[in-house]
C-alpha cells in the first residue's frame, strides 16, 4: 500500500486564544489532486502553512512524506513545492533570476537550474519574458511564475493556496490546464480555493472547510450526490410578498427550500414538478432557472451560508 | 561549514539583486572619500595638530581618517540590515519565499550579516588604499584595518537586524537615525574624547562606534594596548547577540 503524503489527525492551529483550525483529520494520497474548499477565514491557509512546514502545529498529529515537520522541516521542504496565497516573487529581479535564485535556495547546481528553468518557463508560457522584471507582469503571469518557481526542485507534491484568485477567466483557464497536465505527470496537488468550478475542475477529492472544521469530504460528484439533490430550481419573484407566499407551496414536493434575500432555491429531484405547484396557485416567478446542483449548493446546504459574499 | 551554506545562498541572492544596481553599491566607496577630502583635508587645514591615540601630536587628517573608515563600515552595515532588511521582510516577501525552501531563519540572519560585512569590507579596503595614497597610514598593524572593519560591520549588522525585527512601521526608523547621527558625530570620529566632561566620556565609550573608531585608530597608528582586544571582543559580542535575537524573531514573525 502506498503511504500517504500528508497524514493529519486532530490537526489544530491556534493564534493566541483564537482557534483557526480545529482538530481536522485528512490524508492525501500520492498522485491525487486534493482540495480544500471554504470561505475566507475557514482555516485553509493556516492548514496549508502547516503542511508547508512554515507554521508550527499547535496540536495534533501531522506527517508530511512520512516525516515530522517540527523535526524535519528543511528535509520536507526540499521535496515539496509551495505556492502561497500571496505571491512572494523577488521584485528586484528578472523572471529568469527569480528562477535561478529560488533554485539555488534548494542547493541545486547552476547547470541543472538553467535546464529546468528554461523548460518550466516554456511550459508556463513565460519564456518571452525571461529578462523582464517581475513587477510589470500581469497577475496571471506572476502567478504562473510563482508556480513555475515552485517546481524548480521537481517536487513530489505541490501546495497551491488559492492559485487563481483574482485572475481573469483566460488566465485561470490557462493555469488550470497546466495544473491538470502536472497532475497527469504524477505530481500530487494540494490546493485550496473558494471557487466551486475550480474545485470541480481540478480536484479528485476534497474537503469542505468552515470555521476551522471539515464539514464534508468526498469527490465533487459524491458530495453533490450525498448532500444535494439532482436538480436545483432558482426562482426570482417580483415582490417579497409573492416570494413568501410561494415558499410553503413548494415545501411539500421538495426535500429542501432555501429562501434567500433575492431568490428561492428549491432542491428537488424534479424541477418541472416543483414549478407545477406554483402554476396551480397562479404564482408567476419573474425568472426561473432549472439546473444541476453544484458544490455551491452543497456548501449552502451544509453551512446555511453562501460561499462568496 | 554546513551551517553557513544557507547564508552563502542568501549572499548569492543579494549579489544577483545588486547586479542591476551597481551604482548604489559603488556610491558606498565614494561617501567616506568625500568626507575625508572635505573634512579631513579641508577642515584639517584650519585645525592644526591634535593628540593621537598614543598621545603624540598628529595632523587632523591623520586623526580623522580611521574614524571615517569605522563610520563607513557602520553605515554600510546599517543600510542593508535596517532599511533594506525591513523592505524585504515586510513588503517584498523575500524571506517568506526562502522559508518555503530548505533554508531556516538562522540562515537568513547569518546571510544578511555576512552580506553586509562583505560589503563593508570592500568599502573599507578601498578606503584603506586611499589612506595609503594620502600617506595617512603609519604602521604595519594597518593590515588588520580591514578585518577590524569587518568586526565593526558584524556588530552593526547584528544590532541592525535585531532591532529591525522589532520595528512596526517606517516611523520607527527615526529612532535609528536618532541613535546613529549623534554616534557618528560624537564617538571620537571627529575629535578626541578629552574634549568632553568625564561622565559623557563614559557614555561615548559605551557606544559600538567608539569601540570601532578606537580599534581602527590604534591599528592605523600602531598604538595598541590592553584595551585593543577588548574593543574587538565588544564588537564580536554585539554582533553575536544581534544575530541570535534576529534569527529568533524572524522565526516568530515569519512562521506564525
Ligand atoms: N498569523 C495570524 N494571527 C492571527 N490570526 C490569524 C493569523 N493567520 C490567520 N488568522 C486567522 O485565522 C482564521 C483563518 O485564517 P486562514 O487560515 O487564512 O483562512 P482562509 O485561508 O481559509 O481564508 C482567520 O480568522 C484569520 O483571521
Ligand atoms: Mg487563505
Amino acid at each position: 500500500m502506498l503511504e500517504s503524503l500528508v497524514d493529519a489527525t486532530g490537526l489544530t492551529k491556534r493564534f493566541g486564544s483564537f482557534t483557526a483550525v480545529s482538530g481536522i483529520d485528512f490524508h492525501v494520497q500520492p498522485g491525487e489532486a486534493f482540495g480544500m474548499l471554504g470561505p475566507n477565514g475557514a482555516g485553509k491557509s493556516s492548514t496549508m502553512r502547516m503542511i508547508g512546514c512554515v507554521s508550527p502545529v499547535t496540536e495534533g498529529h501531522l506527517r508530511i512524506l512520512g516525516m515530522d515537520p517540527a523535526v524535519d522541516g528543511p528535509a520536507i521542504r526540499a521535496r515539496i513545492g509551495s505556492v502561497p496565497q500571496e505571491d512572494t516573487l523577488d521584485t528586484e529581479m528578472s523572471v529568469w533570476d527569480n528562477m535561478v535564485t529560488y533554485g539555488r535556495y534548494f542547493g541545486i547546481s547552476h547547470a541543472l537550474i538553467r535546464e529546468r528553468a528554461d523548460e518550466l518557463l516554456r511550459f508556463f508560457q513565460l519564456i518571452d519574458r525571461r529578462d523582464d522584471k517581475v513587477d510589470p507582469l500581469s497577475g496571471g503571469m506572476k502567478r504562473r511564475l510563482t508556480v513555475a518557481r515552485a517546481l524548480i526542485n521537481q517536487p513530489e507534491m505541490v501546495l497551491l493556496d488559492e492559485p487563481t484568485t483574482g485572475l481573469d477567466p483566460q488566465a485561470r483557464h490557462l493555469l488550470w490546464e497546466r495544473l491538470y497536465q502536472l497532475k497527469r505527470s504524477g505530481v500530487t496537488l494540494v490546493l485550496t480555493t473558494h471557487y466551486m468550478d475550480e474545485a470541480e475542475q481540478l480536484c479528485d477529492r476534497l474537503v469542505i472547510m468552515d470555521r476551522g472544521r471539515i464539514v464534508a469530504e468526498g469527490s465533487p460528484r459524491e458530495l453533490i450526490d450525498r448532500h444535494a439533490t439532482r436538480e436545483v430550481v432558482e426562482l426570482r419573484f417580483a415582490s417579497t410578498e409573492e416570494q413568501e407566499r410561494s415558499v410553503p407551496l413548494l415545501e411539500p414536493g421538495s426535500p429542501r427550500v432555501e429562501s434567500l434575500t433575492d431568490r428561492v432555491l428549491v432542491y428537488t429531484s424534479d424541477g418541472e414538478a416543483a414549478l407545477g405547484l406554483l402554476a396551480e396557485h397562479a404564482l408567476q416567478p419573474t425568472s426561473v432557472l432549472v439546473r444541476r446542483s453544484s458544490l455551491e449548493d452543497v456548501f449552502l446546504l451544509l453551512t446555511g451560508r453562501q460561499l462568496e459574499e | 561549514m554546513i551551517a553557513m551554506g544557507g547564508a552563502r545562498l542568501l549572499v548569492e541572492r543579494n549579489v544577483r539583486a545588486y547586479r542591476r544596481q551597481w551604482f548604489v553599491f559603488a556610491s558606498g566607496f565614494a561617501e567616506p572619500l568625500l568626507y575625508l577630502l572635505s573634512i579631513g583635508i579641508g577642515v584639517g587645514e584650519l585645525v592644526g595638530r591634535i593628540p593621537g591615540p598614543g598621545g603624540e601630536l598628529v595632523t587632523y587628517r591623520e586623526f580623522v581618517a580611521p574614524g571615517m573608515l569605522a563610520a563607513a563600515a557602520m553605515n554600510g552595515a546599517i543600510l542593508d540590515t535596517t532599511f533594506n532588511f525591513f523592505v524585504k521582510l515586510k513588503y517584498q516577501g523575500v524571506y517568506d519565499a526562502m522559508l518555503a525552501t530548505p533554508l531556516r531563519p538562522f540562515d537568513i540572519a547569518a546571510g544578511e550579516v555576512s552580506w553586509s560585512l562583505l560589503r563593508g569590507a570592500a568599502y573599507s579596503a578601498a578606503f584603506l588604499v586611499a589612506m595609503l595614497l594620502f600617506g595617512l597610514v603609519h604602521s604595519w598593524w594597518a593590515v588588520l584595518v580591514v578585518p577590524a572593519a569587518v568586526l565593526i560591520g558584524f556588530a552593526f549588522a547584528g544590532a541592525g537586524l535585531g532591532a529591525t525585527t522589532y520595528m512596526r512601521s517606517w516611523t520607527d526608523f527615526d529612532l535609528v537615525s536618532a541613535a546613529l547621527v549623534p554616534m557618528f558625530l560624537f564617538s571620537g570620529t571627529f575629535f578626541p574624547l578629552s574634549r568632553y566632561p568625564g561622565w559623557f566620556e563614559w557614555v561615548v565609550k559605551a557606544t559600538p562606534l567608539y569601540q570601532g573608531v578606537a580599534l581602527e585608530r590604534a591599528l592605523v597608528f600602531g598604538a595598541l594596548d590592553w584595551t585593543t582586544p577588548l574593543h574587538a571582543a565588544y564588537l564580536i559580542a554585539l554582533g553575536l547577540v544581534g544575530v541570535r535575537i534576529a534569527s529568533r524573531r524572524l522565526a516568530t514573525l515569519l512562521t506564525a
